[in-house]
């Protein structure tokens, strides 16, 4: 469509510039902060140029950790806030996708139950309902243990309907195209169903790996050992001590640390990452 | 509910698919989930021995106590803050996107990352911009003539968690947002053009009653988040004060159960907690499947 | 090869929706029968069911002695053309028709022969190793066909294989699917809604409404004798008129005109009278005429249909492109060229002329 509306089109620019300011502003003053020393917050005004301690701080950090908060270095939370996200995207993925193939591809006794159940309860947030699941791993001996990081968070409502959602568009006759071909069940998952869904999974996988890496309160209520803490439970540890003594600049440091790894899979995967997160819902 | 309109016979194959999601989802989920509305109806006496089945006492308890009160005030100024600051900034985020022509894919980029940042993370870096004594934004404030401090003013604690909420927010609305814009059709843009209406007439007159499914989609998304997915961003800057201005009600079962260790008053919060999921839940479920059913 | 028998069939859905009943069908080994009808008529239904996509709620299907009712479509020796063609789209042309060989365990030269073979008589060769999505529409058409091929089932079933192809891709595709079943003479069914599609590639018409069979023939009989104001109607371009008329004795009157049936009065009473349009003939006004209100013409280059009332019932009449329009015109037609249909049931009563006779031309009676 012709339109020629100068005035508009700055405008918009401007408003776009503005918001992504905005947006990033925050994250700029983090990453000064954790370039500055202990000492430089103290004037009553933040800098606004990086200083010459970030050798300093991410060295500290990622290598010691920090003593005074009783935290292992960075590197290693950043280790487990890794296998802990890959283990729990994996793990979402895989009973996902074949309970929604059970769903779609099946007609059984039960399965208007199983789905609301899967769907309903899954919902639940953890916070909801804290006190007794605490309680169920504890008598599973599942505290301070990948396990339980991992598994009691690896049913996923979520998922089980986005792979729903995108068998249903599947056509018809690829199933039976492929039933008059020979195939069985299990042969038409293997063979047609997990080679379509290829971009569904590595879209899902990029939002499970961000939601198993940002997980707060579970891996903070059953790790008590720190050879198990993750790195979003982590800067929370650090900026627990004392506020009025507060290492601004290792805090900082740590934030920077745990929101990094999330962001970049986003940026370099924005095209599958939109597309998963979009079609989830639609 | 919908299948294939063909479906494979096989009488256990699909119990064995099920088995794995099922079976966490009994032991993690409904168990637990049953634990709590049995405990809801229990008393502990002090020395934490004996258990008294007491009916609706803790509810009637609950409705009573002018703090579950405050957390319910508290929680719907927190979700309401949130889902209409970040819904509107995105829908304009995305309108002004989908204007432009050649940026539009840097631009996105530079908007969606947020949606990667943990909660506690995004609460710290808020908490660092609002600090009292070092803080960018008091200090800016101070010239204002504002003495802002989180940590003593209900309504300043309030407006902090709300920003750093919306904040990370922003993204995921701003993407739903733009696929609902791109899925209006250049013909009715088109036609109204034709029909003498400029570009704000256009947008609310065509656009915005057409992206009315997205909007109320993410309304129900968004009260969703603020109401169960910010417990980090609570924990992580105001713990809820001061004085329970942001003691919102998941802070508050949490707090009640975990650290107070009042079971059956925490215990009837998680169930009226659940009851909310569930409500939300099936008005969210009818959208997609009333678009699911072509 | 194999001969099938459709037994008394029908289909009831969960829930009570009946699609299809009473089906009895003999097919022939090696014959190339045509399901047509509307959408909704129950002929996919019916394929399906033979194919072993659904249940028979009813009756038997035998694919040679064997009753299939609870056989897997897998071993039912078929092979199925899908309209939207269903090809694995991660798969390359060659995987495509190779799959069902393979979960056959057929032996890889086997496969490899049968794979070359039927690239060689559908010109696919050069495409073996492109995915499906660098296929043209008729490229597709021609894999899917190839799959069903390579298989050499005793039975092809094809589901509106060609509606999703343009106009001229649709007609020689026809032909090749034709040329194809006489060389292979393998027995097939083919569903269409395509009227034209079902008289041109059929040995017998299957004409099927509201999930019962309306009439079972060759093309040209089901087009000269319809057994219904139904297959009256649907078989044949433009459709066959059908007006309201009555009988006096022996003559019958439509609207405003009488017509002297010459001893050719099946009944008497009120009856539908069906007449094709190239069946009508021009004629100056007067007895034995219809007189014809012209409201617009249609050319087809080799003929003209023209469009109009006779009293206050709709006509169309094929005339020759010479013929000059004017508001007022007048038809006639000959009474062995009328066919009788019951105005209550649209049952054929009578009239129309038997296939054989009219091979050779029918002189004027008048």
């Amino acid at each position: 469509m012709v339109e020629n509306r100068p005035f508009l089109n700055f405008l918009t620019h401007l408003v776009l510039i503005l918001g992504i300011a905005t947006v990033v502003f925050p994250v700029y003053l983090a990453f000064i902060a954790s370039t500055r020393g202990p000492t430089e917050f103290m004037s009553g005004l933040v800098p606004l140029t990086p200083g010459d301690h970030f050798l300093d701080n991410y060295g500290t950090l990622l290598g010691a950790g920090s003593t005074r908060a009783g935290t292992l270095p960075f590197l290693s939370m950043l280790g487990n806030s890794l296998i802990m996200a890959v283990l729990v995207a994996v793990g979402k993925i895989a009973i996902s996708i074949i309970s929604a193939f059970a769903i779609v591809y099946f007609r059984f006794p039960g399965r208007v139950i199983a789905f609301w159940l899967i769907f309903m309860t899954l919902m639940l947030p953890i916070e909801v309902r804290i006190l007794p699941t605490y309680k169920v791993i504890a008598d599973l001996g599942m505290l301070n243990s990948y396990s339980g990081l991992v598994i009691p968070v690896i049913a996923s409502a979520t998922a089980t309907f986005l792979f729903r959602q995108f068998f249903l568009t599947i056509p018809e006759e690829m199933m039976e195209a492929a039933r008059v071909d020979g195939a069985g069940p299990m042969k038409f998952f293997w063979d047609i169903l997990l080679p379509l869904s290829r971009t569904n999974i590595a879209a899902l996988f990029i939002i499970m790996f961000i939601f198993g890496w940002n997980q707060y309160l579970w891996p903070l209520l059953i790790t008590t050992e720190p050879q198990y803490y993750t790195v979003v439970m982590g800067i929370k540890r650090l900026a627990a001590v004392l506020d009025g003594d507060t290492q601004w600049n290792l805090v900082m440091t740590g934030v920077i640390l745990a929101a990094l790894p999330p962001v970049l899979v986003i940026i370099f995967m924005q095209r599958l990452f939109v597309k998963g997160l979009v079609e989830t819902e639609k | 509910m919908q299948t294939k309109r063909t479906v494979f016979h096989s009488r256990i194959l699909p119990y064995f698919l099920l088995a794995p999601q099922l079976i966490i989802t009994l032991i993690f989920f409904v168990w637990p989930a049953a634990q709590a509305i049995w405990q809801s109806f229990l008393r502990q006496d002090p020395f934490g021995l004996k258990d008294t089945f007491v009916w609706f006492a803790n509810y009637k308890r609950l409705i009573g106590d002018p703090d579950y009160l405050n957390s319910l005030i508290v929680t719907l100024t927190f979700s309401v803050g949130v889902t209409v600051l970040s819904m509107g900034l995105s829908l304009l985020f995305a309108v002004c996107v989908n204007r432009v022509i050649r940026s539009q894919r840097f631009y996105t980029t530079l908007l969606v990352w947020p949606y990667a940042v943990a909660p506690a993370a995004s609460g710290l870096l808020w908490w660092f911009m609002f600090n009292p004594s070092i803080g960018i934004i008091p200090y800016i404030l101070h010239f204002l003539g504002y003495d802002w401090n989180y940590r003593v003013n209900a309504g300043d604690a309030m407006v902090l968690v709300i920003i750093a909420a919306a904040w990370k927010q922003v993204s995921y609305n701003f993407l739903f947002f733009v696929a609902g814009l791109q899925s209006v059709p250049h013909s009715l843009t088109e036609a109204a053009a034709i029909d003498g209406a400029g570009p704000v007439k256009r947008f609310w007159t065509i656009i915005f009653p057409l992206l009315s499914p997205t909007t109320f989609f993410l309304a129900v998304i968004n009260i969703t988040y603020a109401m169960f997915d910010t417990f980090p961003i609570i924990d992580a800057t105001t713990e809820g004060g001061p004085s329970q201005s942001t003691n919102v009600l998941v802070y508050k079962v949490y707090a009640d159960g975990f650290v107070g260790l009042n079971l059956g008053p925490s215990a009837a919060q998680s169930v009226i907690l659940m009851l909310i999921v569930v409500a939300l839940t099936i008005v969210q479920f009818r959208w997609i499947e009333r678009k699911v059913q072509y | 090869m194999a001969s099938i028998n459709v037994e008394n069939v029908g289909k009831i859905y969960t829930g009570g929706v009946r699609a299809v009943s009473g089906i009895e069908l003999d097919i022939a080994d090696g014959e190339f029968i045509v399901l047509v009808g509307p959408s909704g008529c129950g002929k996919s239904t019916l394929l399906r069911m033979i194919a072993g996509l659904e249940s028979i709620s009813e009756g038997e299907v035998k694919i040679g002695p064997r009753v299939v009712n609870n056989v897997e479509p897998a071993d039912r020796d078929i092979a199925m053309v899908f309209q939207n063609y269903a090809l694995y789209p991660h798969m390359t042309v060659k995987q495509n028709l190779e799959y069902g060989l393979k979960n056959r365990k057929t032996p890889r030269e086997e496969i490899d022969t049968r794979v070359a073979e039927a690239a060689r008589m559908l010109e696919i060769g050069q495409y073996l190793e492109r995915k499906p999505k660098a296929l043209s529409g008729g490229q597709r058409q021609r894999v899917a066909m190839g799959r069903a091929i390579v298989r050499k089932p005793a039975v092809f079933l094809f589901d509106e294989p060609l509606s999703n192809l343009d106009a001229k891709l649709r007609v020689s595709m026809r032909g090749e699917i034709k040329r194809l079943q006489r060389r292979l003479g393998t027995t097939s069914i083919y569903v269409t809604h395509d009227q034209l599609e079902a008289m041109t590639l059929a040995d017998r018409l299957v004409v099927l409404n509201g999930g019962k069979i309306e009439q079972v023939g060759a093309p040209l009989e089901v087009y000269h004798a319809p057994a219904s104001t139904f297959v009256a109607s649907f078989i044949g371009s433009p459709a066959m008129n059908l007006v309201k008329a009555e009988l006096h004795g022996d003559r019958l009157a439509i609207g405003p005109a009488m017509i002297d049936l010459k001893g050719f009065a099946p009944t008497s009473g009120a009856v539908t009278v069906g007449m094709r349009a190239e069946d009508l003939r021009l004629v100056e006004a007067g007895d034995n005429a219809l007189p014809f209100r012209l409201e617009y013409a249609e050319e087809l280059g080799s003929q003209r249909l023209v469009h109009g009332t006779v009293g206050d019932q709709s006509v169309t009449a094929a005339v020759s492109p010479e013929t000059p329009l004017t508001p007022e015109m007048s038809f006639t037609i000959d009474p062995r060229r009328l066919h009788f249909f019951d105005k209550e049931t649209g049952k054929r009563l009578a009239g129309g002329i038997p296939a054989e006779a009219r091979l050779a031309p029918v002189e004027p009676v008048i």
